[in-house]
């Protein structure tokens, strides 16, 4: 990627755009590199390579999401094709601890951030509404990894959750009103008393690569 | 017995006695049991006073009452004849603490702590015994406190007993004062896995005063430090494979389900005594035997059952706590062992308070660095401050061997003044504290279904999120910890029909419904419509008299037996009657079955977790909708029946007659696309569109290829609400003169067997819904402004004559 020079450049912008330490840059450049064997771009199947996550349930939304335009901070919407480092590390920003110093406002800020990944991994036809069919979908993902589970289970779940969002957002329903789905300020309703600050981070510290993905 | 006390044949025998005095014969048993009794009936006599509870600790409480009865004693026997030998301690009243812990561990906190949890266990009470005994050393070398001969070894070793925040304190104080669940797992973590280093030092530094001070050699400090690992390590290795035992044979405990609990106790108990037959870490094993085996047992065992063993074990190890803070006030008023050396105690007490506070203050701060959640000043004050010493302290010093340790009674003293200390004031003033400095409090929520599905979710996400950045972190850790469990473990050692249930989100779920189906029951008998499905057995108070609701009744209702059982819910309504011991399924189908006469039904599908049924696939999705619709609205609603409007009675009739199977309602749903007015995306209304008459959900069984029509129709009923909305929305909570109408057209006898057919009793007063019910469900409002619900009832008394007679079960 050019010159170390004008890579000691790149990074610091970096840095300053998504929050991570140049040595934190440093190693998921590397890791990058890995993934998409040596090319300045990531696309899907790239990710098929790492064999852990053919375990997780819900892989295909977070890969998905990785290539979700609207993460990607980018104004238009969709999905990209491919994506480069500076997206990838705006995409593992999302999980950054909070530092101690950060204050209210930022705080606030970060928290939206880190909520709207949620919605945006949620909401699959980006309509901006999560509704019963896509909730749905991720219960039943969710819920897939245990084989003993059947589908209806899982169903009335997410079926027993919407109504419970239903109730924490809209309160008290009229009879004739129509409920179509939660809204992302609906959703940060729903999280109004618990602190995903402290629960979706990832430690960026102790970045030992495990085996190589091939 | 009588004749054998009489001296055999001799000339001056004794005459027979009818009845004789047995003292010595019974005396053992006896005061253990007199004792036992004394301290409960103390709890009781606590209790009754909420303001003291309030704010003295009942461990401070016990310790009084301890030290005003020995003085009893001591003044009439003037003997010190109870103490609280290492003994019983060690035997019988620590393992219930701890195996009450350990079984009673949240998991995943205690090890997304573990960490912290170990440095501060670990490191923190080297540290703690450490300086103490140096510092306390360092002033015996200046000669304030008078000639102890005592050695640098004996101090060393004071130091090691007293370091150790003590568990049994820790819980009796903290129970009380609910910080947030990440303080209290630190705190009690760490009290709980110092035991292992409190051991080796304990036996490392008694040893050395045994051979003498100067015959320490290097190879015997080494041969502590690894004797360390092996005690640590060898008693977490005891008790995981009593776990792994335990859980095997709960496995098989089918049959004798009557003795299911006595083997937690007994394996439990076993654990924790092998390890101390090896002079391993005795508190560690019986703590990691509760920690494993917990999931397995709790998934194994029937529920009444896993009721038995909570409450066995809550009553143990609190009975257990009882006495041992009864007996260590009794155990001081024992004059042959007080030497008083002020300079020691007070340095004593000082010594231990800084080293503590200085030891948090630098483990957090390394700790800090590698923690996610930070340890603010709060907290860090908090832990220095529930540092508690308490009786495993003092058992430990009582065990010293008086022969070798000539200051030992200065050593007990010391003990006792420590603990008192920090129990009764430390456990008086750190309520207090707490709120003075607002540390955060524990939550007690109910669970949410949304908590833990996201919860759920970010587990996921956050592993893969790990993998991709390829590193090993928590959560990469947690996943295949979660994996290996299940592809291998689970199988081993959970029965093949707890595997399927035993998923977190299921469990939270099905509480939910539970508790809504409770309220419901609750809200029923204390209209007394219900009351006729209380078993006799428990329900000989009861007067016939339902046509009055009746509000006296709550001790003896179903419900409040129910709600008794705190957590893990038995609806064993009809086994109570008959008394008999059915396999879980069948159980809860039948317990199924009776709520669903009366009660919201939960959703079809979850009877499907209980029974055995057969699920017929439902292929078409859109009906999937109705449940949802279902459950958005006020369930008790549609109890009263419910009404659309007069032209969907009929198409209703038509679909009602149907064959009942296990299909899901067709019910309100607008299925997607099918209303050209409403948004291409597709809703679920809460249009008050319910299509059943006497139960909820489980009446309208449409056939799946009737399902075209049915959408059709529903969507001709929605549309002529839609319609209909100028004129407004027929909603039979509000117009309640239609009611009868609904009845008329729609003949019980001509519905499918699922309607609920109310019994007489339960005509007399069909229950509304409670008022309560407000976390799953909207909230409806009555449109007139003076209603109450209660006075809504009005119009549900009308008779229903035309109901038929039997019920339904």
């Amino acid at each position: 990627m050019g010159s170390s020079h004008s890579m000691s450049e790149e990074i610091q912008e970096l840095a300053e755009k998504t929050g991570f330490t140049s040595e934190q840059i440093e190693h998921l450049h590397r890791r990058f590199k890995q993934l998409s064997g040596d090319q300045p771009t990531i696309r899907k199947e790239h990710f098929d390579n790492i064999p852990d996550l053919e375990f997780n349930p819900i892989r295909s939304k977070i890969v998905h999401a990785f290539f979700d335009k609207r993460n990607l901070r980018q104004e238009s919407d969709g999905l990209a094709d491919e994506i480069n480092f500076e997206d990838f590390l705006t995409i593992m920003s999302y999980f950054r601890p909070i530092e101690m110093n950060m204050d209210e406002e930022r705080l606030d800020h970060f928290r939206k951030e880190k909520l709207k990944f949620l919605f945006h991994m949620y909401d699959s036809d980006h309509d901006g509404k999560i509704t019963l069919q896509e909730y749905r979908n991720v219960v039943e993902e969710l819920l897939s990894g245990n084989p003993h589970l059947e589908k209806e289970s899982a169903r009335s779940i997410a079926d027993g959750a919407m109504m419970e969002a239903a109730s924490i957002c809209v309160g008290q329903m009229e009879p004739d009103q129509v409920y179509e789905g939660i809204t992302f300020e609906d959703f940060l309703k729903m999280w109004q008393g618990i602190d995903i600050e402290t629960k979706m981070h990832v430690r960026f510290l102790n970045m030992e690569t495990i085996a190589q993905c091939h | 017995m009588g004749p054998a006390e009489r001296s055999s044949g001799v000339g001056a025998a004794e005459p027979f006695h009818i009845v004789s005095f047995q003292w010595h014969h019974v005396q053992d048993p006896y005061i253990i049991a007199l004792w036992i009794l004394v301290a409960s009936l103390a709890k009781i006599v606590f209790h009754l006073s909420h303001k003291v509870t309030h704010v003295v600790p009942e461990s401070a409480l016990l310790i009084v009452l301890g030290l005003f009865l020995g003085g009893i004693v001591w003044a009439a026997d003037h003997i010190a004849s109870f103490t609280l030998t290492p003994n019983v301690f060690f035997f019988y009243l620590l393992p219930p603490i701890v195996l009450d812990a350990g079984y009673f561990m949240p998991n995943r906190l205690f090890f997304g702590n573990l960490g912290t949890i170990l440095l501060y266990a670990v490191i923190g009470t080297v540290w703690n015994a450490a300086t103490t005994g140096l510092s306390l050393y360092g002033v015996h070398l200046t000669g304030i406190m008078g000639d102890l001969n005592i050695g640098l070894l004996d101090f060393l070793l004071f130091g090691s007993l007293i370091a150790a925040v003590d568990p049994v304190a820790v819980l009796a104080v903290f129970e009380e004062v609910h910080v947030n669940e990440v303080l209290f797992i630190i705190v009690f973590g760490e009290s709980l896995l110092n035991d292992a280093v409190t051991v080796v030092l304990y036996n490392v530094f008694e040893s050395f005063v045994a051979i003498g001070a100067e015959n320490v050699t290097g190879v015997d400090c080494v041969k502590g430090i690894v004797s360390f690992f092996v005690v640590s390590l060898g008693g977490t290795l005891v008790g995981v494979a009593f776990a792994f035992l335990l859980s095997l044979v709960t496995r098989f405990t089918k049959h004798v389900r009557i003795i299911e609990p006595g083997f937690v106790f007994i394996i439990s108990y076993l654990s924790y005594l092998t390890a101390e037959m090896l002079s391993l870490s005795a508190i560690l094993a019986i703590t990691f035997c509760g920690i494993c085996c917990q999931k397995y047992v709790k998934a194994n065992i029937s529920e009444q059952s896993s009721t038995t063993v909570r409450y066995t074990m809550k009553m143990m190890a609190s009975g257990a706590e009882t006495i041992i803070f009864m007996f260590l006030g009794i155990s001081a008023v024992n004059p042959d062992i007080w030497t008083w050396n002020t300079a020691f105690i007070l340095l004593t007490l000082v010594f231990i308070s800084i080293f503590r506070v200085i030891g948090v203050v630098i483990q957090t701060w390394i700790l800090n660095h590698y923690r996610m959640v930070q340890l603010g000043i709060i907290d860090q004050v908090v832990m220095s401050y529930g540092g508690l010493r308490g009786a495993v302290a003092f058992a430990l010093v009582a065990l010293l061997d008086k022969n070798k340790m000539k200051a030992k009674n200065l050593f007990v003293s010391t003990t006792i003044i420590v603990v008192f200390f920090t129990v009764i004031f430390q456990g008086l003033t750190i309520k207090p504290l707490v709120q003075w400095l607002k540390v955060k409090k524990s939550e007690h929520r109910d669970p949410k279904l949304n908590e833990k599905l996201h919860g759920r979710a970010f587990d996921h996400i956050l592993s893969a999120i790990e993998d991709i950045s390829g590193q090993i972190g928590h959560n990469y850790l947690r996943d295949k910890w979660t994996n290996f469990d299940r592809k291998i473990l689970s199988k081993v050692l959970m029965r093949r029909s707890a595997q399927k249930s035993r998923d977190r989100i299921l469990n939270v779920f099905h509480e939910l419904n539970l508790k809504d189906a409770i309220s419901y029951v609750a809200e029923g008998e204390r209209r007394g419509s219900l009351a006729f499905i209380r078993s006799p057995s428990t329900d000989n108070i009861v007067n016939v008299d339902f046509s009055t609701p009746r509000q006296s009744a709550v001790e003896a209702s179903v419900s409040y037996l129910l709600r008794e059982k705190a957590g893990s819910v038995c609806l064993d309504m009809q086994a109570l009657e008959q008394r008999r011991k059915s396999i879980r399924d069948t159980e809860d189908t039948v317990t199924h079955h009776t709520l669903q006469q009366y009660l919201y039904k939960p959703r079809q599908e979850h009877r499907h977790l209980y029974s055995r049924h057969e699920i017929i696939q439902n292929e078409d999705e859109k009906q999937d909708k109705e449940i949802f619709h279902r459950t958005m609205r006020k369930r008790l609603d549609s109890f009263k029946g419910t009404k659309l409007g007069i032209n969907r009675s009929k198409k209703h009739n038509k679909i009602h007659k149907r064959d009942r199977g296990q299909r899901k309602r067709n019910g309100n749903v607008i299925p997607n696309g099918k209303i050209p007015t409403e948004n291409p995306v597709q809703n679920f209304t809460l249009k008050e569109k319910d299509l059943e008459f006497s139960d909820p959900e489980e009446n309208n069984d449409y056939e799946s290829l009737h399902v075209d029509k049915g959408t059709d129709f529903l969507a001709d009923v929605t549309k002529q609400n839609f319609a209909d909305a100028t004129t407004g929305i027929d909603n039979p909570v509000f117009s309640a003169d239609d009611d009868q109408s609904i009845y008329m057209k729609f003949p019980p006898w001509l519905s499918n067997e699922d309607t609920v057919v109310p019994s007489q009793r339960a005509r007399v007063q069909i229950p509304y819904s409670p008022n309560n019910f407000r976390r799953l469900t909207p909230f409806r409002l009555s449109n007139k402004s003076v209603d109450s619900f209660l006075l809504a009832d009005g119009p549900e008394e009308r008779p229903r004559s035309f109901l038929p007679e039997s019920t339904h079960m």
